[in-house]
């Protein structure tokens, strides 16, 4: 497997594949506003704790980076389809938007075609991104920048009812955070709808991820200070994530099958449950291992990295059909040899790496089990370690549960609400 | 007679200041022009130097796009700086450190590069006769800690002024054979903090050139030849400096003579270890390229990026060894697209020779990541 998963696709064209439909910003009918920028920049370097920046309804052509780093600061626009900072002619500056400050708010304003990352708030704690839009508008391009909404290094940290569109990489990316909200948020048409990477104690809930490569990641990545551990997925919606991968090879999400719903790599502590997940072309869960990305290197990861996939438990989801036509000719093969031209893969597929280092009386601590307790949903046990010599689907053997992980505290976003808000797509 | 030498330097260097130029700590506000500082200033056809303001130059300096840099440090009556073996020197209120970038004149309104020029040309001032000034930035040291101001020159080479949004200034770079138009980049006071906090959690500006490894070189100035870090000693700006042997030399990069990864090592470290460094804001990447990370994956030796984005250039390693155009190292410094290209400020254009080296230093590694 590996980028094996990917290979089949580099015979592909992806340009102009998919016309993005209707995002419904004023963007690109008004004639940006070249002035503002000078005002905001100077807003930004003036900026003192309490003060709120509001950026009136308008389009605003901004040509670099900007960045904030004063503490306390509110950023307010007057809605994501409203008030719109665009980068299109953007010369420098790796970010549209670059933020190291705490108790930061940003709300109600779209960053549309930044360079780069369209808003990255590195390191801060009290983090507020609320209802704000990220998107390239030229729809999935490899050449568009790599995150939409990315935060990395924070605290305490909500987001919720953004929209995030046409990310390279991923449209809403959570990076070494503690204490993560992530809810009622749209990510639609990126290579990862949303990830959250080497983060420990994550909420994910209420989101719409469709029309990704993957809909939503829960990854940990090598040779970074902390790893990520506890994130529960529930109560979102991961339907039809099987846009191309047109990520950059190279970049850890360039080895996502096109068609996944939801994928865990090298994370532990993962709660996948109660979502409605289904036609993900792939498999509608994967777990995998590292070893499965085709980054894996003696000289070039740490040894204190753990690559195995441990403690992760999916149950109560309600999964639609996927599986179907999954990316990538060694993931076709297993199908057709398993289960026919006219097959499936079952709901949740395993890559299959596990550390016997860690095992118990010769069998896998419970622990630290990957359990599926999901009715009929299946789990397929690849055989990678033995490059798919003996694939098997797990049946009863997955079955177990491990002792659910508590809910997230961040003030901001409150307990979980009773209701369930997900955000409708785009209109056609 | 090396003391002599040292008094005969001090007293040259401390001797009056040119008209009207009274060094000042300004300890509030934003101050409007350049002249208001007094370090620095335009007198006729020559950029001057007041009295008392020490000018220095780097083993390895930063790359901004072909510039040349006149540096320039300055303390309050009596107040020194305490030496420190890594770090940036503890710096005493009040101190005034000044960077000029200046291109040399060339025909049609376009420049060529400047960044040759050392302290024995520009150290006792600049001949603005054939010579472009663009910014001069100010970087004090108040109570509150350090500041940054940037000052853009005006056409008239007469007064810099205060442009706390930065400036984009389109120029046309001709060197042997080929010319180049780009934008130069002044930072805004924001972005000043991108490169000086170099502590991202404290978000406290920091000097990055005043480092011992940077400063300790042996310059030649006003017909006498000295080490740096012993002048600013002999002039009163520097307490505790140890004997020689107890110092970590930097190397020049341009140093043949020096070993090849001595010298890429050099220019990693003062083009890239203020954010790639494990208390920098690039620590995110987990890529550390300062002067104390050793070599390994924290080097990017076979390591798979983490969140490059557009920068991985389709390569999977930091530095894949004896491959260097299929390391994202050399991807990234050498580009010039705002998404991929590394530093992500300070530069327009690609720095061709320390490419060159980089180039060199990988390919001699021996090669395989397995």
């Amino acid at each position: 497997m590996g980028q094996g998963w990917n290979r089949a696709l580099g015979a592909l064209t992806l340009a102009g594949a998919f016309a993005l439909a209707g995002c419904g910003q004023v963007g690109s009918a008004a004639k940006p506003n070249t002035t503002y920028q000078e005002t905001l920049i100077q807003q930004l370097i003036d900026a003192k704790a309490g003060d709120v920046i509001t950026i009136p309804a308008g389009v605003y052509a901004i040509d670099r980076g900007l960045s904030l780093d004063v503490d306390g600061v509110t950023i307010r626009g007057a809605g994501m389809d409203k008030t719109v900072l665009t980068f299109k002619g953007q010369a420098a500056g790796a970010e549209g938007l670059l933020v190291n400050a705490s108790n930061f708010t940003i709300e109600d304003l779209a960053i549309e075609d930044a360079k780069g990352d369209a808003l990255k708030v590195n390191e801060g704690e009290n983090i507020i991104i609320r209802r704000i839009r990220t998107e390239w508008t030229g729809g999935p391009k490899t050449t568009n920048g790599a995150y939409g909404i990315y935060p990395v290094q924070v605290r305490n940290l909500l987001i919720e009812e953004s929209v995030a569109i046409g990310a390279s990489d991923a449209g809403i990316y959570v990076g070494q955070s503690n204490g993560v909200v992530v809810r009622r948020n749209r990510a639609e048409f990126n290579v990862a709808g949303i990830e959250i990477e080497n983060t420990q104690n994550a909420d994910v809930y209420d989101n719409l991820a469709t029309n990704n490569t993957g809909g939503i990641l829960v990854f940990n990545m090598p040779n970074l200070k902390v790893p990520g551990f506890a994130t529960r997925v529930f109560r979102n919606r991961i339907v039809a994530n099987n846009t191309k991968n047109f990520g950059l090879k190279g970049s850890a999400v360039a080895s996502v099958p096109a068609g996944t719903g939801v994928i865990v790599n090298s994370n532990d502590q993962v709660e996948i449950f109660d979502n409605d997940i289904g036609g993900n072309n792939t498999a509608n869960v994967i777990i995998s291992s590292y070893f499965s990305t085709g980054y894996m290197t003696e000289k070039g990861v740490a040894a204190t990295f753990d690559p195995w996939p441990e403690a992760i438990f999916i149950y109560e989801n309600r999964f639609t059909p996927g599986g179907a036509k999954p990316d990538g000719l060694e993931l076709q093969a297993l199908r057709v040899a398993l289960f026919g031209v006219t097959g499936s893969l079952p709901d949740v597929l395993w890559d299959g790496y596990i550390d016997v280092k860690k095992f118990k009386d010769g069998k896998v601590d419970p622990l630290l089990a990957i359990c599926v307790d999901n009715g009929a949903a299946q789990m397929l046990n690849a055989d990678s370690p033995n490059k798919n010599k003996a694939p098997a689907v797990m049946g009863e053997g997955a079955r177990c549960r491990l002792t659910p992980l508590p809910a997230i505290s961040v003030a901001a976003a409150g307990p979980v609400p009773a209701e369930r808000r997900i955000p409708s797509p785009a209109k056609p | 007679m090396k003391r002599l030498v040292l008094i005969l330097v001090a007293l040259a260097l401390t001797s009056c200041s040119p008209r009207g130029l009274e060094p000042t700590f300004i300890a509030d506000g934003a101050p409007e022009t350049l002249s208001d500082w007094g370090m620095i200033g335009a007198r006729g056809p020559r950029l001057v130097l007041a009295g008392g303001v020490q000018p220095y130059e780097l083993n390895t300096p930063l790359f901004t796009d072909y510039a040349g840099k006149l540096r320039t440090v300055w303390m309050p009556g009596g107040k020194a700086a305490t030496w420190a073996a890594d770090t940036a020197f503890d710096f005493p209120v009040g101190t005034v450190v000044t960077k000029t970038f200046f291109y040399r004149k060339a025909a049609d309104g376009a420049v060529t590069p400047a960044d040759s020029l050392s302290l024995t040309e520009t150290g006792e001032g600049l001949d603005l006769h054939g010579i472009r000034l663009v910014e001069t930035r100010v970087l004090v040291r108040r109570a509150s800690g350090w500041v940054a101001f940037p000052y853009v020159w005006n056409e008239a080479q007469t007064e810099a002024r205060l442009k706390r949004t930065g400036a984009a200034i389109p120029m046309v770079l001709t060197r042997s054979g080929r010319t180049d138009r780009f934008v130069y980049q002044v930072p805004n006071v924001n972005q000043c903090a991108g490169c000086h906090a170099t502590d991202h959690a404290a978000k406290a500006l920091q000097p990055i050139g005043l480092k011992s490894r940077h400063l300790d070189r042996e310059v030649t100035l006003a017909g006498a030849r000295f080490n740096q870090l012993e002048r600013l000693a002999v002039v009163g700006f520097l307490k505790g400096l140890p004997p020689a042997p107890g110092r970590t030399r930097g190397v020049d990069w341009r140093d043949g003579a020096a070993p090849l990864e001595t010298r890429a090592r050099a220019w990693l470290d003062i083009n890239c270890g203020h954010c790639h460094s494990p208390r920098g804001p690039a620590d995110t990447s987990g890529l550390y390229l300062d002067s104390a990370t050793p070599m390994g994956p924290s080097l990017g030796l076979c390591k798979p990026p983490v969140a490059a984005g557009q920068g991985t250039g389709g390569f999977s390693h930091g530095i894949d060894p004896g491959r260097p155009d299929q390391s994202i190292l050399i991807f990234r410094t050498g580009s010039t697209d705002p998404g991929a290209m590394m530093p992500e400020l300070g530069r327009a254009l690609v720095h061709d020779e320390g490419m060159a080296l980089l180039r060199a230093w990988i390919a001699a590694m021996p090669p395989g990541c397995r």
